[in-house]
């Protein structure tokens, strides 16, 4: 009971510890791998599911991840909030890491998630209210003080608590379920906050209202997001910077702008021109690729977009490419055609003095 | 241009604990060779719409009024036998999931194959040289040997492609379309739509396109019916809807959506959520959300307003629209 002397108030913030220019979140070499049982006679099998994936998050930025089914974005959150144990990496948050100087339940205070599924993320037999309440009590707030936290929340939200506090998960609509995950990921006072596809499931009119909340509650309590979404058109809107992944890599990280207006990646560039159209006299008329995304189970080796990439050589199946700065901005691709005198017939000649890979 | 689908005044109520009332007053026409959309949110009836066209909602529980005309045969009067022939060979359907609407214990060929059996009276032998023909037309590669897959064996975007290879292969006049890209990766998704306009042309078929997705209508569609709360609020073709609709929720659906939204800016948003389909609606579905709303669209339903040759939209606001034109 040691927050009962602000009853009004909310737990008190993670500190910040290393300051400004400390990252709050660096991840370097990712790295998950998940064995599955192979065929009767055959060997056992892998799925890469994450590979040596590194970046950072800055205190206050919005960070975006996008890529498609089976890419290792969902895994790389669950990962970053330690649902499950990584194989092998580091994730380092404000300078500190779990088990040092960190304790589990420290990054869950200062590290929270909301997942898609709005309904199974919340337990049914617990009210609106019990459900934000809960986190908070867990870490010691009082039961009455954790309540009115609860109802404090959902105000915040746009949810009016004298009508919802007492309601339970399945008397509301999908978009008011996902109002009420967002309250609970934030009633531990988080300054970090990972929404894994938070908006996908809900309809157009009723995700534009809650971007614009995330939009409004970020500004208020001083939030840095990371967002995963399938959605371009929606981490454009949000993210400051965005990272590409594909088959459980990073294949292109940078501002969103540099990104989006020169995609050096072509698999980026294939999701970006696979957007449906928003003008009726400028239809897609060519699919950008043809083929599903391949079964991470024993991705292809080299370069994993080879088999997809329309400008690939024998130099893609044969080395991988390393993530390399484009800019001083921060906008890296891993390609050969990305990489000066890679060997790649279209890459950029080399310039004296760089020493690329 | 003939009509090949006529629905008027369409009402559909699910009974039970309560009664849902679905779709209300709904009439529509489709044209030969034309690929209509029907753009609505979750719970506005689109999908029910579609469902009742192929008698393939739950008799007990379902109690359907007005009319519906396909080739000028009248759907909700044919018998069991007169129906089973009517799907599948005039009208067939594509859903969302793939993967559940396959049969998991029978390979690819063979569930293609049955349906030409069953249909058009061919052989065994007749029948899965047809079924490698569907599957050679909707581009799965190395056909022959996927004849022989199973369901579960093939990636999502080559089951679609097998459900689209099976709808397809009595030659249907209409084509009824679920929400049949939502499931799929971005990079999929654009290859199926296209696969899907290019089939369309290739048989002259028409095609019915349900879908949330402003983006994958426009794609696809020649006109466009947008849905709220089990009614047309406003239908005409692509091209006039996105450039100039007319009704506030139509407006605001396209609006906020997020082609192109300025980070940092706000988006625009419809407050509020739909409303429950416990009563038919007296009065304007919409005015309790609608910014524009005046206080006579509380007390009766608004008109349906034709503003141009084709374009309706079901709003007071419209009648102002149509004199502007006329």
């Amino acid at each position: 009971m040691t927050d009962v002397d602000t009853p009004q108030g909310m737990l008190e913030p993670v500190a910040d510890v290393g300051g400004a220019a400390q990252p709050l979140l660096q991840v370097t070499g990712l790295t998950k791998h998940f064995p599955v049982r192979g065929d009767l006679f055959s060997a056992r099998k892998t799925v890469r599911a994450v590979d040596n994936v590194s970046f950072a998050v800055m205190k206050g930025e919005t960070v975006g991840i996008v890529g498609e089914s089976g890419c290792g974005k969902s895994t790389t959150a669950r990962l970053l909030m330690h649902l499950m144990p990584c194989d092998s990496g580091a994730i380092i948050y404000d300078g500190m890491q779990v088990g040092r100087s960190l304790s589990l339940r420290d990054l869950r205070r200062g590290m929270q998630m909301v997942f898609q599924d709005s309904y199974a993320s919340l337990n049914p037999r617990l009210t609106i209210e019990e459900s934000i309440a809960f986190g908070p009590k867990v870490h010691g707030m009082a039961d009455g003080a954790a309540r009115t936290l609860a109802r404090e929340l959902l105000g915040k939200v746009g949810l009016r608590p004298e009508n919802f506090a007492n309601r339970y998960p399945h008397e509301i609509s999908g978009g008011q379920r996902q109002r009420v995950n967002i309250a609970r990921a934030l009633a531990l006072s988080p300054r970090l906050v990972i929404l894994d596809e938070a908006v996908s499931a809900l309809d157009k009119s009723v995700e534009a209202q809650v971007l614009n909340l995330l939009a409004d509650l970020k500004r208020e309590f001083g939030l840095t997001y990371l967002f995963i979404s399938h959605d371009l058109n929606v981490v454009r809107y949000i993210s400051d910077r965005v990272l590409v992944m594909y088959l459980g890599e990073v294949v292109e990280l940078g501002p969103v702008d540099a990104v989006w207006d020169a995609p050096a990646h072509p698999y980026t560039s294939a999701l970006l021109a696979a957007m449906p159209s928003s003008d009726p006299d400028k239809r897609t008329e060519v699919p950008p690729i043809s083929g599903d995304p391949p079964n991470p189970i024993d991705p292809p080796p080299g370069c994993r977009f080879h088999t997809r990439c329309p400008f690939a050589e024998p130099l893609c199946a044969q080395h991988t490419p390393k993530l390399t700065d484009l800019d001083t901005m921060g906008h890296q691709a891993a390609c050969y055609m990305a990489i000066p005198g890679s060997g790649h017939s279209r890459a950029p000649a080399k310039t004296t003095g760089d020493n690329a890979a | 241009m003939t009509d090949l689908v006529e629905i008027d005044n369409l009402n559909i109520r699910f009974t039970g604990d309560r009664t849902v009332h679905a779709v209300n007053d709904l009439s529509l026409r489709l044209g030969e060779g034309e690929v209509l959309g029907l753009l609505g949110e979750s719970g506005s009836g689109k999908s029910v719409t579609l469902r009742a066209l192929m008698r393939l909602l739950p008799r007990k529980r379902t109690q359907i009024a007005g009319s519906v005309k396909v080739l000028g045969q009248d759907v909700l009067a044919m018998d069991d036998e007169a129906l089973s022939a009517f799907r599948g060979q005039t009208v067939s359907m594509i859903f969302q999931e793939p993967a559940l609407a396959l049969d998991p214990v029978y390979t690819i060929g063979r569930q293609i194959a049955e349906t030409v059996i069953r249909h058009e009276g061919k052989s065994e032998r007749e029948a899965m040289a047809r079924a490698l023909e569907m599957l050679e037309v909707v581009r799965i590669p190395s056909a022959k040997r996927r004849l022989e897959s199973y369901p579960h064996e093939m990636s999502g975007g080559m089951r679609q492609r097998a459900m689209i290879a099976l709808a397809l292969a009595c030659k249907p006049k209409i084509l009824l379309a679920d929400e049949p890209t939502t499931a799929l990766d971005a990079t999929v998704q654009i290859q199926i739509l296209l696969l899907l306009r290019e089939l369309q042309r290739e048989f002259g078929m028409s095609v019915i396109f349900v879908t949330h997705d402003i983006g994958v209508a426009i794609e696809i569609c020649d006109r466009v019916a947008v849905m709220y709360a089990g009614q047309i609020v406003e239908q005409g073709t692509l091209r006039g809807i996105v450039r100039a609709p007319v009704h506030p929720y139509a407006k605001g659906l396209l609006a906020s959506t997020i082609h192109g939204a300025k980070r940092g800016a706000r988006l625009e948003t419809i407050p509020g959520t739909p409303p429950s389909l416990d009563h038919a609606p007296a009065s304007c579905s919409f005015a309790p959300r609608c910014s524009v709303a005046q206080p006579g669209c509380a007390e009766k339903l608004p008109p349906n307003v034709q503003i141009a040759p084709d374009h309706a939209a079901r709003c007071v606001l419209a009648e102002s629209a149509s004199t502007a034109i006329t």
